[in-house]
């Protein structure tokens, strides 16, 4: 393998857990359940995004933040409101008082689309908004806190303060943001309809699509000397700020990267379920995301999906039939993850691994042909599997 | 201003000041238990609003008790202390079975406890109803004072007040006066030292959280007498309770007064002014604002790190 290809894919081992994934996910599980079913699992991918970007925040930087469903959220609005201006065109809308505005800005009395609503009306800036609004949020946070050295609970405490401003807000402007509700009724993406059977898997082999791409972009990042630096600063921050790196641009760098992915993945939510409202903004959201990484593995960008998938469609089942039971799954798993596995599904997966001889041949083949990560010297710094120092 | 008069903006203050200090008490006293668990010890416990409703649905049980049996009058006092033990209580195994094994980890720490919050509160509503429920208060906590025509300050608000006050003194003279402060203070200072001249600086640890769990049920016994408790009613303030703390600096009793203070004021006010959500919003945005220019708190000690 030449070497871009091998930092794309994770090494030989990597390829081949990344084709498994992309083998469930575009073959088997289209081919096994109903067009409903696929629109529920496209929903639990677009969850993966967040998973994916807290792997590589939380996971390999060390930083815990509790706001990933702000920036979900703001990529979903981002695109909910494009797709809301389209579906409110005058002659849909001519019953209102003001035909051509969202419905629920009639009802509250708002007779012109305000100003920032305006950029959503061309696709192009729409998607520039998506990618690029959270990360520019991520920044200035990022920003403000990493220069000032504020990290750990702090840092958590505070995106999670932030998440909870960003839903009060949502949900206190009726008439900006469609309230509690949300933006609903949206209908088309340049004319196609987006909510029959057929877009549904249309839009979930997108969204798989995507998602694989973000982890193969994760995988790069993570394998270059940054994804080193990470890991080495999630270990020991002050050797290396003695060492003349100045940690606090790499905390920003990855804390936008994770925002920008986790903004596709909201982007990708309003498309595939055909609205956005607040509950997929604030701090239980946020908070729930963590665990999807926790229960597939900090670590592994591949386990977070498989975590995703798991949690997702156990609360969907759980919640259907015992709603009382969930809560206490929920909670019992969160507490399970951390005093007995925590590096998730994917180390139970690297402890057993050895046992069975193709995956063991795979991991040897690829320690035979070192990879960035592979010479490590006695007293360096090793990827330990909790993220924090004492 | 605001088309007010200035009589009237004046007894907006006053009123609006007043449950102010309301909510500064609830607050303050969410954020004692807070403060000690978190300054002290560098826990980050997401369940302590769930202690606060602990403590809160221990006094209407309680309270309900006391109309069967018929001493409605007095069952407040005895209310408040079982409040206390019995958060106490489980703040203890809480931290026995818990917390213990994971004080290395603060991130993980954070994680396990909000998983301990959706627990206890499935439990809460398992056993007491999705519904909120109240405490029947005695007539002595109800009605107002008229200070002027204009002007009702109720007598729940004062009481609540008071008890704060009795119960943020008494956590001074705990850590500042008593031999299990000196060891608390010891153990924070130095884990090592403290455990080489003999103090059992695990015991110092449990009875620490245990501690602000205690003070977190009497939260919730203060709580009931100005509003009803739901399973959630705890979450509500968890986030406010954290923003105290970290804004006053997490070292110092004197900053998590004074910043809880500031928080409720400036939230009681800017609501009445503006919308509620968006007085919210304000005084959340102001914090954080104030946090990214101060990382170290308002009111932090002075030390070299």
């Amino acid at each position: 393998m030449n070497s871009l290809a091998k930092k794309l894919l994770d090494g030989r081992e990597g390829a081949v857990s990344l084709a498994l994934l992309a083998a469930i996910i575009l073959i088997v599980l289209p081919l096994l359940l109903d067009p409903f079913r696929i629109g529920l699992v496209g929903k639990y991918i677009t969850y993966a995004f967040v998973a994916v970007s807290l792997v590589l925040l939380w996971g390999h930087g060390g930083i815990l933040s509790l706001g990933q469903g702000m920036f979900f959220g703001l990529g979903g609005y981002a695109m909910a409101m494009f797709l809301k201006l389209e579906a409110s065109d005058p002659i849909s809308t001519k019953i209102q008082t003001t035909p051509g505005i969202p419905d629920f800005m009639d009802w509250n009395q708002i007779t012109a689309i305000p100003w920032f609503w305006q950029p959503f009306q061309s696709l192009t800036l729409t998607l520039l908004a998506i990618l690029l609004v959270p990360t520019f949020f991520a920044f200035i946070i990022g920003y403000a806190m990493f220069k000032r050295r504020v990290g750990g609970v702090y840092f958590a405490i505070i995106t999670q303060a932030i998440t909870l401003i960003l839903s009060i807000l949502i949900i206190g402007q009726q008439g900006y943001t469609g309230g509690v509700n949300g933006i609903t009724d949206l209908k088309t993406l340049l004319g196609w309809d987006i909510r029959t059977d057929s877009a549904r898997y249309v839009l979930y082999y997108l969204n798989a699509l995507l998602l694989i791409g973000c982890i193969m972009l994760s995988h790069y990042i993570l394998s270059s000397k940054f994804g080193m630096m990470l890991l080495a600063m999630r270990d020991k921050e002050e050797r290396v700020r003695f060492s003349g790196y100045d940690v606090a641009n790499f905390k920003i760098f990855i804390f936008c990267v994770s925002a920008m992915i986790s903004a596709i993945g909201g982007a990708m939510f309003t498309l595939q379920v055909g609205f956005m409202s607040p509950s997929f903004v604030g701090i239980v959201p946020s908070i729930e995301m963590v665990i999807f990484a926790a229960v597939g593995g900090r670590m592994s960008l591949i386990g977070a999906v498989y975590g995703t998938l798991l949690v997702s469609f156990g609360k969907t089942m759980f919640s259907e039939t015992y709603p009382e039971l969930w809560l206490f799954l929920m909670g019992g798993l969160f507490i399970a993850v951390v005093m007995f596995f925590p590096n998730g599904l994917a180390g139970v997966y690297n402890k057993y691994k050895n046992k069975i001889g193709f995956l063991r041949r795979l991991s040897e083949s690829d320690k035979e042909t070192p990879t960035v990560a592979a010479p490590v010297p006695a007293n360096s710094v090793t990827a330990k599997p909790q993220g924090e120092t004492a | 201003m605001f088309g007010y008069s200035l009589s009237e903006v004046g007894n907006i203050f006053v009123m609006q000041g007043f449950s102010g200090l309301s909510l500064f008490s609830v607050l303050l006293l969410m954020a004692l238990g807070l403060a000690v668990i978190f300054g002290q010890m560098g826990v980050i416990n997401m369940a302590h609003g769930e202690f606060m409703a602990i403590g809160a649905y221990t006094t209407v049980l309680l309270s309900n008790i006391a109309v069967s049996y018929d001493f409605v009058q007095s069952y407040f006092v005895f209310a408040i202390i079982a409040a206390f033990i019995v958060a106490f209580i489980i703040g203890y195994l809480v931290e026995y079975g818990l917390i213990r094994h994971l004080y290395k980890r603060p991130l993980d720490t954070l994680l396990a406890t909000w998983g301990l919050s959706l627990i206890m509160q499935q439990i809460f509503r398992s056993i007491f109803g999705a519904k909120e429920v109240s405490a029947t208060l005695p007539d002595w906590l109800l009605g107002s004072f008229k200070l002027t025509p204009n002007i009702d300050i109720p007598i729940n608000g004062v009481f609540v007040m008071v008890l704060t006050l009795i119960v943020t003194g008494g956590v001074f003279v705990f850590m500042y006066r008593s031999r299990w402060g000196l060891r608390m203070r010891a153990t924070v200072q130095n884990r090592v030292m403290a455990g080489a001249v003999g103090i059992n600086t695990k015991r110092v640890d449990r009875v620490t959280f245990a501690l602000g769990c205690g003070i977190a049920g009497v939260a919730g016994a203060a709580f009931t007498t100005i509003a009803s408790t739901g399973p959630t009613t705890g979450s509500l303030y968890i986030v406010d309770s954290f923003m105290v703390v970290v804004l006053g600096g997490t070292a110092s009793l004197i900053g998590t007064i004074a910043s809880a203070f500031g928080i409720a004021q400036t939230q009681s006010i800017l609501q009445f002014f503006m919308t509620s959500s968006m007085g919210k919003v304000a005084t959340l945005l102001t914090i954080v604002v104030i946090f990214m220019m101060r990382p170290e708190g308002l009111f932090s000690s002075k030390v070299r790190k």
